[in-house]
């Protein structure tokens, strides 16, 4: 992508030669993208990320089916970039409907069959949940989908690039993804529509995007998403083997470690890179802390930083009292993280955890 | 200039990493309780007071980086003091003392001032009770 910032930086828009250069590489990055979910060139539309796409997705659709229907189907463990879209339509008429999950976070896909009204124009279930890592039942809800004529999205944010992402097999009409998630640059996603989607635009101006999405295109980054993708695509079997291999070796490990803790989320249908566990007695980010100083990074659904106090909305979804989603811990596994980084990790959480105990008040004195 | 790789403030992590009274206490003249589950915070202070004079101070607390530290600095800082000079103290004193609190984590000082005045509280409480008492 590093020559698309200087050598090649003709507006992809203008006629002239250097025009047309970037032009046919950012053609070449959308076929890329398009081999990987099985969809055409044509159907894939760049965007600024994971959050345009799932904002384009779902207003999109909303403001352009309005006179269908007003009432949209999503789960309550979506990504804030999908929850707050829907929120902002129902201060403007629409009404949502925010289905539970089952205690590993999975989506009942009959009670999406049944709460389908004919005023229903949108369900949006996301493929792989980012904090939890359960895999929602996509291709199912696909079919009830289909059946019942309501288009249906998925933010694939987590998904594409690390598990099969076929948009036929999901039976989707759009599927929302971000480049920085499979090893690609921030600030450049995609939004896959199916051809025949009726959806507006999110950004009104010149014709980019065959009109579907004005601004002059970020051509380092589309080329820099193609070129994952490309990666992706060869890697990806034997890489999700490779990590759940490590994901299930520190889910035990944490297990059998660590007393009065659980695993959050599902235990088969899980992303390969995700581990979330909760830990009784102790705080989340005292836990960070103390895992940074020792060169692991990692991340917590305790919400300590947040105005808000509250904790993650997907912990609480999954029925987890308030103490256990302050002591959540979320280990996110990538390319280049080895078994010996596992074994690091268990070999330095349990004495951090028990001096955060030492100096709990819920610890109960014996 | 503060770290721009660190939330916290050199202070706050020494702290974090090394608070001071940490446990239990024998028979506390006064305990504060502030917290609970649900904001992701929970404190636990305990202070020994001799002639108006708190003699010891010790805390249990659930919570993040900031709420450790500062329940670690308060205790330091109300130990040798009068109960009238520990009434004194504020959370921003407390913050101050850390070298500064991020905006979002001014709450935990808070909680560290309730706890200490709650528990100077029960030891005022206590003692009317007991000169009651021995009326």
């Amino acid at each position: 992508m590093l020559p698309y910032f200087n050598d090649t930086f003709g507006n992809p828009s203008s006629i002239y030669s250097y025009g047309q250069e970037t032009r046919g590489a950012i053609a070449e990055a959308r076929s890329k993208v398009a081999s990987l979910i099985n969809a055409r060139d044509e159907e894939i539309v760049f965007t600024s990320g994971g959050s345009e796409a799932n904002n384009f997705a779902i207003k999109g659709v909303a403001f352009a089916n309005e006179s269908k229907g007003n009432h949209i189907i999503t789960s309550s463990i979506e990504h804030h970039a999908v929850i707050e879209p829907c929120k902002f339509l129902e201060r403007h008429g629409f009404k949502v409907t925010y289905l539970p999950v089952d205690e590993y976070g999975l989506v009942d896909p009959d009670s999406v069959r049944k709460t389908i009204t004919d005023k229903t124009i949108l369900i949006s279930i996301m493929h792989g949940n980012n904090e939890i890592g359960t895999i929602e039942p996509i291709a199912d809800i696909g079919k009830i989908a289909r059946d019942a004529g309501v288009y249906f999205h998925t933010d694939a944010v987590q998904t594409v690039g690390h598990i099969p992402t076929g948009v036929n097999e999901l039976g989707v009409n759009l599927l929302s993804m971000s480049a920085h998630k499979l090893y690609g640059p921030k600030g450049v996603g995609a939004l896959y529509i199916r051809k025949g989607t009726r959806l507006s635009p999110l950004i009104h101006g010149g014709d980019q995007e065959k009109g579907r999405r004005a601004s002059t295109e970020n051509v380092p980054g589309i080329v820099g998403l193609g070129k994952a993708v490309e990666l992706a695509q060869q890697e990806m079997t034997e890489e999700a083997e490779r990590l759940s291999f490590l994901r299930d070796k520190l889910i035990t490990g944490l297990q059998e470690g660590i007393d009065h803790s659980r695993l959050n989320g599902h235990p088969v249908n899980r992303l390969p890179n995700n581990v979330n566990v909760s830990i009784e007695y102790v705080e989340g980010e005292s836990m960070v802390l103390n895992l940074d100083l020792e060169g692991i990074c990692c991340s917590t659904g305790s919400a300590c930083t947040s105005s808000s106090l509250e904790p993650s909305h997907v912990l609480l979804a999954i029925n987890l009292s308030h103490e256990l989603a302050h002591g959540s811990l979320r280990f996110s596994l990538g390319k280049w993280n080895t078994e010996e980084d596992i074994d690091k990790v268990l070999n330095t959480l349990p004495g951090i955890i028990s001096r955060l105990r030492a100096m709990s008040p819920l610890v109960k004195k014996p | 200039m503060p770290d721009p790789t660190s939330l916290y403030s050199e202070k706050v992590m020494e702290h974090f990493r090394n608070p001071r009274n940490v446990g239990d206490m024998e028979n506390p003249d006064g305990t504060g309780h502030v917290g609970n589950p649900v904001c992701g915070d929970i404190m636990e202070l305990y202070i020994k007071v001799n002639d108006n004079t708190i003699t010891d101070a010790k805390f249990k607390t659930f919570g993040c980086g900031a709420a450790i530290a500062t329940s670690s600095m308060v205790t330091e800082m109300v130990i040798g003091k009068t109960i009238e000079e520990a009434l004194e103290i504020s959370n921003r004193a407390v913050a101050e003392a850390l070298g500064g609190l991020p905006p979002v984590k001014m709450h935990c000082s808070v909680l560290a001032e309730e706890a200490l005045k709650l528990a100077i509280d029960d030891y005022l409480a206590k003692r009317e009770k007991q000169d009651g008492e021995n009326e």
